[in-house]
């Protein structure tokens, strides 16, 4: 693979041994792993074909615990890379030689509960279901549900700002959160919003979500829960072409419905999805819609039925409205598990463009034949309601040419994305994987302004160095020379 | 009254900004104008407006999607925007009437450099939730852009978040480009007369912890109620606490019923069609029942949705205060006398003790200089807020001190 990561310091693995002797000393020897057994289980993260075994690794139980480590690794000029649950497909969570790995997976807690004010306060090394799985009982959510969501930490979905299925109608990770504890890497804590909305000054909350762990680590939030609606339920459309499939959804949203999602397939993805999870999937389809209303049982019925009659003129090869709870189920679990499911048929390199609608049919064709030059196979997830595309490309691991040709259709593929007027990456993040592609969608002076501010926050550069910013552009040698 | 430059272009507004660059002198940052009473009192040198930058010039509508020139005029997108049943599901209030500024006159720039938010914001978000992309002049004079076209985007900082709410005081937005949503076939009210605040927001509360997407939380105490434009409602004598519901007919029809049923304890509703409705939920919009006046100020205060009426009783403790709670209770438009504080230092301590922020929006110019207007930040949140302007405007030149001393 051919991402170059800073050069680690040596001077720094050498004093391994004090440091971990400190660490230890700081944050109780039970929060520390430093055997190589141990830290090889954070070498990666859902990246894997990046590994680098990090100096030691804190799994702190408090946030003093977190300010406490940063502290003493800000006054020796150590690099920290924090980690949720190292699901991260961009190397967000990609360790480095000579950094300290500090998790908040021991930090899970619930703190509070708050129907009236629908909100929960949170630790932030709970996961994602977690947290909706705590307020179900009362028929509450947390909206936001990226398909890791059963291992994934809310740490690493406001790192990334992550989205999910039903981004469409509940927003992303950053529309869902209204306040949070975060240790800067001074060790300094910075509480911010809270149970209010909207809180006055520049919103430092927004800018913090999504900075990928380079502004510092939060160890609370609270988050927006949200009341179900009564009821949901999916319909699959099938299409004899992209391009029907594409001017379906343009006709159901200008119609007036958002639906609650709609997912697109095309037909690799239906094939995989269907022999793993036997969803009932047409097999005839080229392109597949999972379109999901909610509400009470008429107006589902309703929506539906609306939707059914918008569809027609698109000659759909199948229209099919799920019976009931078990259906729908099924129908979730092909779409949800289509990552696993392809990931049992090859290695894949799952990418996270966004486009604008009405360019699908010509970015589809374009990533067919960007895959076909490179003798790879492809198959394409489409979050269709918010243009975020998920190109699978499939390699054989074993190849390491195989590999580089698959990163290589990666970049053409986000370069496109950009060149018809979307951007690199909707809800994975940039990481190691996009930031050298960030100067085709930023100018130099653009990067700039954004490393300016993350000086703000981190002005030696030790949070999470190397990703984010093409290697060149940014000051990775502060951490070393300070 | 300093001169008012207008910028046609972003390339214009550059050079405009360069001379000031060079003598080390701030400038005012606007649109029409019509907030231009809000916030710290400012010594500028010129006021440059974006108002002849103004323009849609990208709408699909298929794609939930708009942008356009920072200077258009709001009501210009909305009635674009009307045109194919779309709207700003963020309901952009107006804060023009109630400051002393023109009504209507406000322009897209200015509603998310104010982050701007009306009664929907409960349901939908805020602005800063809507805005998707910008173009923007830094006060060093730099184009910079941020965001995109597309609803998912994380590539890079969020500094679209960061832009909005800034007042003016770390860029020019020169350009926006923002989430568009349809618009409710119908829209229908229920109105509970004559509850009091607590009974009333708990009221509020209660509808929201249903699943029937309520997109519009308010309670008016009897005297605010009686200020409604709406004749029918002011004409009750009664306060009014009031649950919107939008969506396509069939739905608000059902949900109507249905809200009706579960809050039966509350008493019986009266309903507003979708004319009374429209009509009531835009005088809110633009703070009809907070009318201007120099003898009283306006505080806006937001804290969790359940201690509104807790906040409101403390600081009626210490002065005569007519209220307007919105966002379920989260939000509350305060009317104190006029005075040499306008009662900053009790409402400091409510909002204190409560939990939450309040910004001064209306009062006399001496008084807004010499109190904090908007909500002080602890030290480490200031420090890092200075680097920021540091940042985007290292000569401290875009509305220095609008909002903080030291900004």
């Amino acid at each position: 693979m051919s991402l170059a990561m800073p050069e680690p310091d040596t001077a720094t693995i050498e004093r391994r041994d004090e440091i971990v002797a400190q660490l230890k000393r700081i944050a109780g020897d039970e929060a520390v792993i430093a055997d190589a057994d141990g830290r090889r289980a954070f070498e990666t993260d859902g990246l894997t074909a990046y590994r680098a075994m990090p100096l030691a690794v804190v799994l702190p139980t408090t946030t003093e615990e977190v300010a406490d480590v940063l502290r003493y690794c800000h006054q020796n000029k150590l690099k920290v890379v924090a980690r949720g649950a190292g699901t991260s497909l961009c190397g967000g969570a990609l360790p480095l030689e000579d950094a300290i790995v500090v998790g908040v997976s021991r930090m899970n807690k619930v703190l509070e509960l708050d129907y009236n004010n629908r909100i929960a306060r949170v630790e932030t090394g709970i996961t994602n279901l977690a947290i909706s799985k705590v307020v179900e009982e009362e028929g509450f959510f947390y909206a936001p549900d990226p398909s890791s969501q059963l291992a994934c930490t809310l740490a690493g979905n406001l790192a990334m700002n992550s989205g999910g299925a039903h981004c469409l109608k509940y927003g992303v990770t950053t529309n869902n959160v209204l306040g949070m504890k975060v240790v800067l890497m001074d060790g300094e804590i910075l509480e911010l919003g809270g149970a209010a909305l909207d809180a006055e000054g520049y919103d430092l909350l927004g800018l913090m979500i999504g900075s990928e762990g380079q502004f510092g680590i939060v160890t609370e939030a609270t988050v927006r829960i949200i009341k179900a609606a009564e009821g949901a339920r999916p319909m699959l459309i099938g299409f004899s072409s992209s391009e029907a499939a594409g001017a379906c959804v343009s006709a159901i949203i200008a119609s007036g419905i958002i639906p609650v999602a709609i997912e697109f397939m095309d037909r690799p993805a239906i094939e995989v999805c269907e022999s793993f999870a036997k969803a009932g999937y047409p097999m005839d389809a080229e392109a597949l819609l999972i379109v999901e209303v909610e509400g009470g049982e008429e107006e589902i019925n309703d929506l539906l039925t609306r939707i059914s009659e918008i569809a027609e003129p698109f000659n759909p090869t199948t229209i099919q409205i799920s019976s009931g709870a078990s259906q729908s189920a099924k129908i979730w679990k092909g779409r949800k598990s289509a990552f696993g499911a392809i990931g049992r048929i090859s290695e894949y390199y799952c990418m996270d463009g966004t486009i604008p609608l009405s360019q699908l049919p010509l970015v589809l064709q374009r990533i067919g034949e960007i895959c076909a030059s490179h003798q790879l196979r492809v198959a394409n997830i489409f979050h269709a309601g918010d243009g975020n595309l998920h190109p699978l490309i499939l390699y054989d691991a074993n190849d390491p040419d195989s590999a580089e040709r698959a990163e290589l259709a990666g970049a053409e593929i986000l370069t496109l994305c950009v060149e018809v007027g979307g951007c690199l990456t909707g809800e994975h993040g940039v990481g190691i994987e996009k930031r050298d592609l960030m100067m085709t969608q930023f100018t130099e002076s653009e990067l700039a302004l954004q490393m300016r501010i993350k000086t703000i926050f981190d002005p030696d550069w030790l949070l999470n160095p190397g990703k984010v910013f093409p290697l060149h552009l940014a000051p990775q040698g502060l951490a070393n020379q300070a | 009254m300093s001169d008012i430059l207008r910028a046609a272009t972003a390339w214009e507004l550059q050079s405009m900004l360069h001379p000031y660059i060079e003598r080390q002198q701030p400038v005012e940052i606007a649109g029409s104008g019509s907030k231009s009473k809000i916030g710290r009192p400012m010594q500028t040198a010129a006021t440059i407006s974006t108002s002849s930058m103004h323009g849609i010039w990208m709408y699909e509508p298929t794609e939930l999607v708009m942008s356009a020139h920072g200077g258009t005029p709001l009501a210009q997108i909305e009635a674009e925007l009307a045109s194919n049943n779309q709207m700003l599901a963020f309901e952009p209030i107006d804060l023009g009437p109630t400051s002393g500024g023109r009504r209507g006159t406000l322009t897209i720039g200015s509603v998310f450099a104010c982050n701007s938010s009306g009664s929907r914001r409960i349901m939908v978000g805020a602005a800063r939730d809507h805005l998707l992309g910008l173009e923007a002049v830094s006060g060093g004079a730099e184009l910079f852009r941020a965001g995109g076209r597309v609803m998912k985007n994380v590539t890079g900082y969020d500094l679209c978040r960061t832009l909005a709410g800034s007042w003016g005081t770390l860029a020019v937005l020169t350009e926006v480009t923002f989430k568009v949503l349809p618009a409710p076939e119908k829209t229908a009210t229920l109105i509970y007369l004559g509850l009091p605040d607590d009974i009333g927001n708990e009221l509020l509360c209660a509808a929201m912890r249903l699943p029937y997407e309520v997109s519009g939380t308010v309670h008016l105490p009897k005297n605010v109620a009686a200020r409604l434009e709406t004749a029918v409602l002011a004409e009750q004598g009664q306060s009014v606490t009031a649950l919107r519901i939008e969506n396509f007919e069939k739905s608000v029809d059902y949900r109507t019923n249905a809200l009706r049923n579960a809050l039966k304890v509350y008493g019986d509703p009266i309903i507003l069609g979708s004319t009374n409705s429209l009509e009531f939920w835009n005088e809110l919009r633009r703070l009809s029942v907070m009318p201007y006046s120099e003898d009283t100020c306006l505080w806006r205060i937001s804290t969790a949705p359940v201690m509104g009426p807790k906040v409101v009783a403390a600081i009626q403790r210490h002065m005569a205060a007519e209220v307007f709670y919105d966002w379920s209770g989260g939000l509350i438009w305060v009317e104190v006398p006029a005075s040499a504080d306008a009662g900053a230092s009790d409402i400091r301590r409510a909002v204190a003790v409560n939990g939450g922020y309040a910004t001064l929006i209306r009062a006399d110019s001496s008084v807004r200089a010499a109190v904090e207007v908007f909500q002080p930040q602890v030290p480490l949140a200031e420090r890092l807020m200075r680097g920021l302007k540091q940042t985007f405007d290292p000569y401290r030149l875009l509305n220095p001190g609008r909002m903080y001393a030291n900004l």
